[in-house]
């Protein structure tokens, strides 16, 4: 299937800095894509192209097929990093300007407004001054605004900051809700457990370079090391230990079994395939335990960012 | 509804619903009224207060000339020794006039000494000198053989009719309204600047501050924002402006039918107060009917035409200072160029318009961008020639495109901008971005 979005050898260089050195995505439509790096890595300079806040000086970027033009502004939704709103403003007055500005008529926008005010029980609210609201209260006017013109592209710069673990949850399912009607949703984000959670896909932008992109599980097929933590309950842990050493690379591990057993992280040789540790595992006692350690994103991105 | 159409329409409704925007309508032409009964009445208690002025005149040659009026009292010490009086007027009076013993009157006009504690003002000292003067003018007329009185009513007090090659009548008092009404339009318009251009730079700061900005360029572009912003701005500066239109119409229309109404009940009242403000009556009649005969219509029209131009090019300039800046605080440095030609223009306006409306630098001054919408203001009253309003309001608006080209660039880059203040040097690597 076609991507939605397509990034092409995007170049954006600010004076003698260079933002974005020809980076290329394609997010796949209905997934839920993960945009990673450290600070200053350029996923900002390049979600604000994809905004159209910026022009790329080189490079194209496509959405459903076509250049992206200005009547795109209606098909991407957009929560910055640093959110805002008019603070002496009320809030349904803002909601309608905004969702207005994005081209929906004021007509749709009540009724978009209406849906999301009773889903997300704020009715109340429509009256009040954002500076009478509590940040988390603000933040909520703030998803709703993002997501009112029913885009189909939504994208979220660190989109669970300065929620409480409630308010997270509620908007995680609506997130969740929204990608199952066919939403596609970029996260920027530095908050590995939710990437791991939310994410299907992932991208990584390091000194402005794209390093690793793919769906989820491909990367972390990439970056498996074919390492595996077992539990043997065995007679002699010295002498398992040094056995299989000789044959393959061990080191302790720990991890929380019922017994005391000796708890192993073995990394296999190339070519070595698990069926034959466990065989050898098996010899020696009973196995109780035995999982391949897959690499979390968390690893990943440590690894391949201090690589460079 | 256009993204721009929306955007102007909700910065003026947010201007105009604010309650400072409400108060400023409405409290300020009463201020101003306020203001100047306020002036009027202190000038008044100043006037009534008597002076006390000694004379000290042994010979009587100046005494009697000296007369007391409702504002000086004259009071002869000639009794006195001389060292007695001087202590005695020392204390007891504002100053004294010593007129020493001289063999001829002739020497009286450098002999004469006026003694204070303070510096007497102008007035007052050529007063004294008028006195002398009329006196001894008087004394070598008569050593000619000429007869005083017979010189004086040979004199003739000439006034010249004033009027216009179309066929208007002008009054010399014309002048001074012309005066009134050029300076005081030329300075609203400064104050219009400042205030409205002011409010678009907070304006600006607030959506980078409250990091909205973020959230709506990615709904329009920066530069329908800036436009926006400064259009609707603007619009709530008219309309606070043609507010106070009304409000001055009414107060003026209020003032002719209560001095209409004074000169009747006083008439019947005594005859003497009568003739007095009667002739106050004809005084202010003059100023009113003044007032009616100038170009009104010009000057409003050209007020707005010069309001819309000066206000864009100098509000696009606060946009983009704005845009470049964190806070308020941080903004000061770069007003500096902004506010210099608004108040060039404010100076130039009042020291050359008025002696010399349509001399060479108010000429110029009315066509260079930055200072016109000022000076041509105070120049429309005494009747501009067409081809000067035209000229000078085509630059301004030349100039202004150029001005919001080049402020769109550094609000476009200075919006996204957080941390640091710029200096000027960055600011115009922005213009390369």
């Amino acid at each position: 299937m076609e991507p939605i979005l397509e990034v092409k050898n995007v170049v954006k260089q600010y004076g003698d800095y260079t933002a974005l050195n020809s980076v290329s995505l394609q997010v796949p439509r209905g997934s839920i894509y993960g945009l990673l790096g450290p600070n200053g890595a350029g996923k900002t300079s390049l979600i604000r192209i994809i905004n159209q806040i910026t022009m790329p000086d080189s490079g194209e970027v496509f959405l459903d097929g076509e250049k992206l033009n200005p009547s795109h502004v209606s098909n991407i939704g957009y929560m910055p990093e640093e959110r805002g709103l008019y603070k002496s403003m009320k809030v349904g007055e803002q909601a309608l300007y905004l969702a207005q500005l994005k081209g929906l008529s004021k007509k749709e926008a009540k009724a978009q407004l209406d849906y999301w005010f009773q889903k997300l029980e704020i009715t109340g609210w429509w009256n009040k001054k954002i500076q009478e609201l509590s940040k988390g209260m603000a933040q909520k006017i703030q998803f709703v605004v993002t997501v009112l013109h029913q885009p189909k592209l939504l994208i979220f710069d660190e989109p669970f900051s300065g929620f409480d673990p409630v308010n997270a949850n509620l908007i995680k399912d609506e997130i969740l809700a929204l990608r199952d009607k066919g939403t596609t949703i970029i996260f920027s984000t530095h908050r590995m457990e939710s990437v791991e959670e939310m994410c299907d896909h992932i991208a990584l932008i390091h000194q402005s370079n794209k390093l690793i992109e793919g769906p989820l599980h491909e990367v972390k097929k990439q970056y498996r090391t074919n390492t595996f933590e077992v539990g043997i309950l065995g007679t002699n842990n010295h002498q398992i230990t040094g056995e299989l050493g000789q044959k393959y690379q061990v080191a302790a591990a720990n991890f929380k079994t019922l017994d005391d057993e000796l708890k192993l992280q073995v990394t296999l040789p190339e070519g070595t395939s698990s069926r034959q540790l466990l065989n050898d595992l098996i010899q020696k006692g009973d196995v109780t335990y035995f999982v391949e350690k897959i690499p979390s994103v968390n690893d990943i991105f440590i690894q391949t960012v201090s690589k460079k | 509804m256009s993204s721009l159409s929306l955007i102007i329409k909700r910065e003026f409704t947010a201007k105009v619903r604010n309650k400072s925007f409400i108060v400023m309508t409405f409290l300020s032409p009463l201020l101003v009224v306020a203001m100047g009964a306020l002036i009027g009445y202190l000038a008044s208690l100043n006037g009534s207060e008597k002076v006390k002025i000694a004379i000290y005149d042994p010979s009587a040659v100046l005494k009697e000339e000296f007369k007391s009026t409702d504002k000086t009292e004259y009071t002869d010490l000639s009794g006195l020794s001389l060292t007695a009086a001087k202590e005695k007027a020392s204390v007891d009076y504002e100053g004294l006039i010593y007129v020493p013993k001289v063999d001829s009157l002739g020497q009286l006009a450098t002999k004469v000494e006026y003694l204070s504690n303070e510096s007497p003002n102008l007035d007052f000292v050529s007063g004294i000198e008028d006195v002398i003067n009329e006196k001894l003018t008087k004394n070598n007329l008569k050593t000619l053989g000429f007869d005083y009185y017979k010189i004086e009513k040979a004199k003739t007090d000439a006034s010249v009719h004033l009027s216009k090659f179309s066929g208007e009548e002008t009054f010399k008092e014309a002048s001074i309204i012309k005066i009134v009404i050029g300076g005081l339009s030329g300075y609203l318009i400064m104050m219009f600047v400042i205030i409205y251009g002011n409010m678009v730079m907070r304006s600006v700061i607030e959506e980078k501050t409250n990091r909205i900005i973020e959230i709506i360029i990615s709904s329009v572009k920066p530069f329908q924002l800036m436009m926006g912003k400064i259009i609707g701005t603007s619009l709530a500066g008219i309309l606070q402006f043609i507010i106070w239109s009304i409000l001055g119409l009414g107060l003026f229309f209020v003032l002719s039918t209560i001095f209409n109404v004074e000169m009747g009940s006083a008439a019947t009242a005594t005859p003497q107060g009568a003739q007095a403000s009667a002739e106050a009556m004809q005084g202010i009649n003059i100023y009113l009917s003044e007032l009616w005969k100038l170009p009104l219509l010009t000057i409003f029209i050209s007020f707005i035409v010069y309001f819309i131009g000066g206000y864009f090019l100098y509000s696009s300039l606060y946009a983009a200072i704005g845009a470049a800046v964190d806070s308020e605080t941080d903004s000061q440095q770069f007003l500096l160029p902004i506010i210099m030609p608004l108040m060039l223009g404010v100076y130039v306006g009042f020291f050359t318009v008025i002696s010399d409306p349509h001399g060479t630098v108010a000429t110029v001054f009315s066509m260079i961008p930055l200072t016109s919408p000022i000076v041509m203001l105070m120049r429309v009253p005494f009747g501009v020639p067409l081809w000067q309003l035209a000229l000078s309001v085509a630059i301004l608006f030349a100039t202004f495109f150029f001005v919001v080209w080049f402020a769109a660039k550094i609000y476009r880059i200075g919006i996204l901008m957080y941390g640091k203040k710029p200096t000027y040097k960055e600011i115009f690597k922005w213009l390369k971005y």
